[in-house]
């Protein structure tokens, strides 16, 4: 297939839902009480993006998940191999882990705001506990799953047992870390949301939910839209690093 | 083509291996091994599958702790991997992040060899295994036949006295590994090596060794051993089937049949076992 008809084909549902909404509420097969006209949150996504209202608040927002995401990736990765080298780490965060990884980080919510007050540390407090668990996993798996062959060649050659964590075991245990990691990059955006929804001045989230209060649908759904472009973006910059650093890997 | 082989390089005596299984068990996979390799001597060991002879060979190489017995390499205990003995793998355990000059170099860097002397060595031994023009390739770029050299390469680049291989030609195509097995015979001479190879071909074993060791089937112990060095199946330019090189084979062979069927009762009762 040639790249035109590719992109047709990869685009074409998209504009297929597109004009479909259009068309729904224009039909009045949906009340426009309900659901704006596309062209409607079209017009509303220029207009907030003009008058700056939309790029202060994206700019809180990836603010807060910025630090979560990152602090959660680099403690979750140190935390995750340190668990699969060190045995005693493992036995201490083994049940820690365990439990605490089904519990919905959002219902801890109220007492988030207890300890940390209102302020941005509360929704990086979220992003961070909510991604950092399923980060740990993926780390510690990859880490563990290391082929023994290649240690043992590294320390044939005369790498020393601590440095075979830096010269193989992270490397080798990169790609994995880095496909798991994107997955808990969209993660990190759905908390984002949640967490401003739950009580934050500004950022997507809030703006969201009292466009919503207010009655401006419109608007709403340019924040919605607005989170799906952030996590679009944020995936294929991602996507773009993974390419550049593994540019070895067998399936690439 | 006997060489000076007087000195004793490596000793192995009442070498035992047990593995844990969880919960509470253990595996018996090799029993109270004794013997001689000596230096630059071409030994082969065959033996049927799950015999133990790659975990011997892991603990000659230190990857693996001898739980009973002892292992000398040049007179001295082995303590875990050491320069002095390098190893080569079925699959290769080339590193894929790297392409195939930073594998050869990648010793060298560890030791700290001088940048000078690294790049003169991996020049070398480029040339010496064929790798010219594949250099800035990555592993995954590289036919199998290709990465097993980059692998014996990046071996040969620390210069280990004694060379331990793990059925390092299994994993290749008939043809690549009849060129493969002429290359290392090429080093051999040329190198002075002593060399420990595992495999479970026969043929491979007495065209390549100048003494094959037979294992037992699990645990392993040495059944016996068969002086191959008069077979001279390489006249230099192919191996050569010869009365001597069938004679042995057979004789091998006969030893080691009711080996491969015990082995054989094994795996099908744990078959049965596991349901």
């Amino acid at each position: 297939m040639d790249r035109a008809s590719a992109a047709v084909v990869k685009y074409s549902p998209l504009l297929l839902v597109v004009v479909a909404w259009e068309m729904a509420v224009r039909l009045r097969i949906v009340s426009p009480s309900f659901l704006p006209e596309f062209s409607a949150v079209a017009v509303a996504l220029w207009n907030l993006t003009v008058s700056l209202a939309l790029p202060q608040h994206i700019g809180i927002s990836l603010y807060r998940q910025a630090i979560g995401f990152a602090l959660a990736v680099l403690c979750g990765v140190a935390l995750g191999v340190g668990m699969a080298r060190i045995r005693a780490l493992e036995l201490a965060l083994r049940p820690v882990v365990t439990l605490v990884y089904p519990v919905p980080v959002v219902a801890l919510f109220p007492l988030l705001a207890l300890v940390l007050k209102l302020g941005d540390q509360l929704q990086i407090s979220i992003i961070l506990l909510g991604t950092i668990l399923p980060v740990i996993i993926t780390s510690f798996n990859a880490a563990r799953g290391v082929d023994h062959y290649l240690i043992w060649s590294a320390l044939n050659m005369g790498t020393s047992p601590r440095r075979v964590l830096w010269k193989i075991v992270i490397p080798a245990a990169l790609p994995e870390i880095l496909s798991g990691i994107r997955i808990t990059l969209a993660l990190s955006f759905v908390l984002m949301v949640a967490s401003e929804q739950l009580g934050a001045v500004g950022g997507i989230g809030a703006f969201t939910l009292s466009a919503g209060e207010n009655g401006y649908y419109a608007g709403m759904f340019a924040g919605v839209l607005t989170v799906a472009v952030m996590g679009f973006v944020a995936d294929r910059l991602h996507l773009g690093l993974i390419q550049r650093l593994l540019r070895w890997k067998e399936d690439l | 083509m006997l060489r000076e082989t007087g000195l004793t390089k490596i000793r192995a005596s009442g070498v035992t291996k047990r593995f844990a299984i969880e919960p509470k068990g253990e595996v018996l996979a090799v029993a109270g091994v004794d013997f001689e390799v000596r230096e630059n001597e071409f030994l082969a060991i065959v033996g049927p599958s799950g015999c133990g002879k790659s975990t011997f060979l892991y603990m000659v190489g230190g990857f693996l702790d001898v739980s009973e017995g002892e292992i000398l390499v040049n007179g001295k205990p082995v303590r875990g991997p050491g320069p002095d003995r390098g190893i080569v793998f079925q699959h290769f355990a080339l590193f894929p992040w790297l392409t195939a000059k930073r594998n050869i170099l990648y010793g060298l860097e560890e030791r700290q060899t001088p940048p000078a002397e690294r790049e003169r060595i991996a020049e070398e031994l480029i040339q010496l295994m064929g790798l010219s023009g594949f250099e800035h390739a990555y592993p995954k770029q590289l036919s199998g036949g290709m990465k097993q050299r980059v692998a014996i390469a990046r071996t040969l680049a620390f210069d280990p006295e004694v060379l331990l291989m793990d059925e390092p030609f299994g994993a290749l195509d008939a043809q690549t590994r009849a060129m493969m097995q002429a290359e290392l015979l090429r080093i051999w001479n040329q190198r002075k090596k002593t060399v420990l190879f595992v495999t479970h071909d026969v043929h491979e074993a007495v065209c390549l060794a100048e003494r094959v060791v037979i294992m037992t089937a699990r645990p392993g112990r040495i059944k016996a051993a068969v002086d191959t060095s008069d077979v001279h199946a390489w006249d230099g330019t192919a191996f050569r089937e010869s009365r001597e090189l069938v004679q042995k084979v057979n004789q091998i062979w006969d030893l080691l049949r009711e080996e491969v069927a015990a082995a054989q009762r094994v795996v099908e009762a744990g078959k049965l076992r596991d349901g």
